[in-house]
């Protein structure tokens, strides 16, 4: 029986690592991603997980030890933010063209500069591009299953690709919550043996990441790309099994109070949940409001975020941004909703927001705002201000 | 087996690996050269020096001990004649008939 | 939802503190949060930690603007720093102090509140023999308000500090005997 216990978010992570029975760890300490890795160093130290932990001086190499191990056919974990982040970036994009099935517990947290240790999402945006599967986490538990889960969906072999798993650095790894956390015979048999396509291997020989000359990269790349789609009805499988054997689901986008609602907000991450304590707040009032949850940021889940939000009496969509595309359209998610949603002959219309850059708390009034912005332009039939294409900043000092 | 020159996105190998070893023997480079290496036997001394430098891996000992270079994978970069401690290997001109 | 805030300096132990109340908490059943403020810690500087407790599942993960209860580990903190900041009409302050509640009403200027104050520093020295007041603090807030039971919070005392749990715990009992509360 999963036992409830008041834990550190990234002790729950490292733990969930830990159950999954990794090979091996490479890392590199970066905040507010460190917890995670601590707590494996020293499970590995004391002989409670059996594993390398591999020390590196910098997070391009961790990424490029856990590529190799991952090659080699170990099941590999690693954890990074930001900068951390930013430096693997290489290697980051040979992970998945070499389709190692790596897993990255990414604690989310701000770019420099300035200089910033807090959360936002520039750091995932920065990678969307990647060749990952890329999840979010809303709070502890989440974080926990589909750590858990991760490694069920990259490592199997209508898959094979890595997969990071996003929660918000602070906001979710510094928190103490209640957490159920499996015993590890319950979990055992969720995650089976790692079974790699090819490994590299002396005694049979192949070569991986070879040169790609122009006659072979373009195919290359389609098959990385049918690699990623091809991947989402195991994503589904999993959450399925998942389900029934532990009851907690999980849907690729998720949707709060949306049955009659004409304004929804859609956010990622832990924003989520105080977003509903905003729609619960205004529902109180009268106003029709909901929240949508896009869980499931690659690959994107196109169907479920029609059906979410097409079709039915949703008429604007204000999408949060957590990340500025400068020079751009509000955020990287505000813009990929609205073309997502273009060809839809009844759709709402959608506004971006940016919001909680930097560690920026977003109190709950701040939310409100949000779903003011959207009333705003269901009434008036625009986007507010001189300049619709301005960001628009919420929690802003003007 | 060798490799489809032009494989389609399905036919590729998974992730563009190379699953067999050694396929570049089916990659023959010998027509690169403009450059051929000829080894002098008289003086020859068998220490294997081009066999060790050569890039190509393209030099082969026979069954009296002397390093031949197979025409065929050699692109006459002439690092062996550079190398050849008893200067017995010249570079000479490729003759395409 | 009881919303705590605790004000310390870095190595006194606030962020200890708001953990163990929340795991206590949590332990008995109920929904709870603890959290540091989120920043670079350094050892003398003050700090801030928040502690959420609730029968209801907790969503809210903004950062805690009307607290409760404030526990200040560190009276040298009131001259510094807003430690009455957004403290509700009617809240609790815990503090560190040989003065007496009725004085620090007046010398915070907030009759509303119920002030419950102990010699923490007093009691950490004979008992513990260094001045780390953060378990002994907990000891005054519960005598003020049972947010927990004492005895689930003694056994993540003496998970938490294994080597000297008898001693804590001690000392954590005698702060809740010698508490005044008003």
């Amino acid at each position: 029986m999963a036992k409830r216990r008041g834990i550190e978010v990234s002790i729950a992570i490292a733990e969930a690592a830990r159950q999954a029975d990794v090979d091996v760890v490479s890392a590199y300490p970066i905040t507010p991603q460190t917890h995670i890795v601590e707590h494996l160093a020293q499970l590995v130290a004391d002989g409670v997980l059996d594993a390398n932990y591999i020390t590196v001086e910098s997070e391009h190499t961790a990424m490029s030890a856990c590529v190799g191990a991952s090659a080699a056919g170990a099941r590999v974990f690693t954890s990074t933010s930001s900068q951390g982040l930013a430096l693997m970036n290489e290697i980051v994009y040979l992970a998945s063209s070499l389709r190692t099935p790596v897993v990255m517990a990414l604690a989310n947290r701000s770019l420099s500069g300035p200089i910033s240790i807090w959360n936002d999402h520039s750091d995932v945006m920065n990678e969307r591009d990647t060749g990952w599967i890329s999840i979010f986490a809303n709070n502890g538990q989440e974080a926990y299953d589909l750590t858990l889960m991760a490694f069920r969906i990259g490592e199997d072999r209508r898959v094979m690709l890595p997969v990071m798993i996003n929660f918000d650095g602070f906001i979710l790894t510094h928190v103490i919550e209640p957490i159920y956390i499996f015993d590890d015979e319950e979990i055992a048999g969720f995650i089976p043996p790692f079974e790699p396509i090819y490994r590299l291997d002396p005694d049979n020989p192949v070569t991986m990441g070879p040169v790609g000359v122009p006659d072979v990269y373009t195919e290359a790349k389609k098959q990385q790309e049918v690699a990623i789609r091809e991947s989402r009805p195991v994503i589904d499988e999993v959450f399925e099994e998942f389900a029934q054997r532990y009851g907690r689901r999980y849907r690729a986008v998720e949707t709060y109070r949306t049955e009659d609602a004409e304004v929804v907000l859609l956010a990622q991450g832990s924003v989520i949940e105080a977003a509903e304590v905003a729609v619960d707040h205004l529902r109180e009032q009268g106003k029709k409001v909901g929240a949508v949850e896009l869980r499931l940021w690659r690959p994107f889940p196109f169907k479920d975020l029609k059906e979410a939000l097409c079709g039915n009496t949703i008429k604007q969509v204000v999408v949060l941004d957590r990340c500025i595309s400068f020079g751009g359209q509000a955020g990287p998610v505000m813009s990929e909703v609205r073309s997502a949603l273009y060809h839809e002959p009844k759709r709402p219309m959608v506004v971006g927001v940016v919001a909680g850059l930097g560690g920026r708390d977003i109190p709950l009034s701040d939310y409100v705002k949000m779903f003011e912005i959207g009333e705003e332009c269901l009434r008036t039939g625009k986007e507010p201000g001189e300049e619709p294409e301005l960001v628009k900043i919420v929690g802003l000092r003007e | 087996m060798k490799l489809k020159e032009k494989p389609t996105w399905r036919e590729l190998p998974f992730a563009c690996c190379i699953p067999e070893p050694g396929n570049s023997v089916y990659y023959k480079t010998g027509d690169w050269k403009t450059l051929r290496p000829v080894v002098d036997k008289e003086k020859c001394i068998k220490c294997g020096t081009c066999w060790i430098f050569c890039p190509e891996y393209a030099f082969e000992e026979d069954e009296y001990g002397y390093y031949n270079p197979n025409y065929d994978y050699c692109k006459g970069c002439g690092i062996c004649a550079t190398e050849c401690p008893a200067q017995c290997i010249k570079m000479e001109e490729e003759v395409v008939e | 939802m009881v919303e705590i805030r605790f004000h310390g300096r870095g190595g006194q132990g606030a962020v200890t503190s708001a953990e163990l109340l929340a795991q206590a908490a949590i332990e008995e059943g109920r929904y709870a949060q603890a959290f540091p403020a989120f920043g670079a810690e350094r050892r003398g500087a003050p700090v801030l930690a928040f502690t959420r407790i609730s029968d209801e599942a907790i969503k809210l993960r903004t950062g805690v603007y009307e607290p409760d209860v404030v526990l200040i580990l560190d009276t040298s903190l009131v001259q510094s720093v807003p430690v009455m900041g957004g403290l509700k009409e009617g809240g609790l302050v815990v503090l560190n102090s040989k003065k007496g509640p009725g004085v620090w009403k007046r010398e915070l200027g907030r009759e509303d509140v119920s002030v419950a104050s102990v010699d923490a520093t007093g009691i950490a020295l004979k008992e513990l023999g260094v001045p780390i007041t953060n378990v002994i603090m907990l000891g005054a807030l519960l005598k003020a308000t049972p947010l927990v039971v004492t005895e689930t919070l003694e056994g993540f005392i003496a998970q938490r500090f294994p080597r000297i749990a008898e001693k804590e715990i001690r000392a954590f009992r005698k702060a809740y005997e010698e508490a005044r509360v008003e």
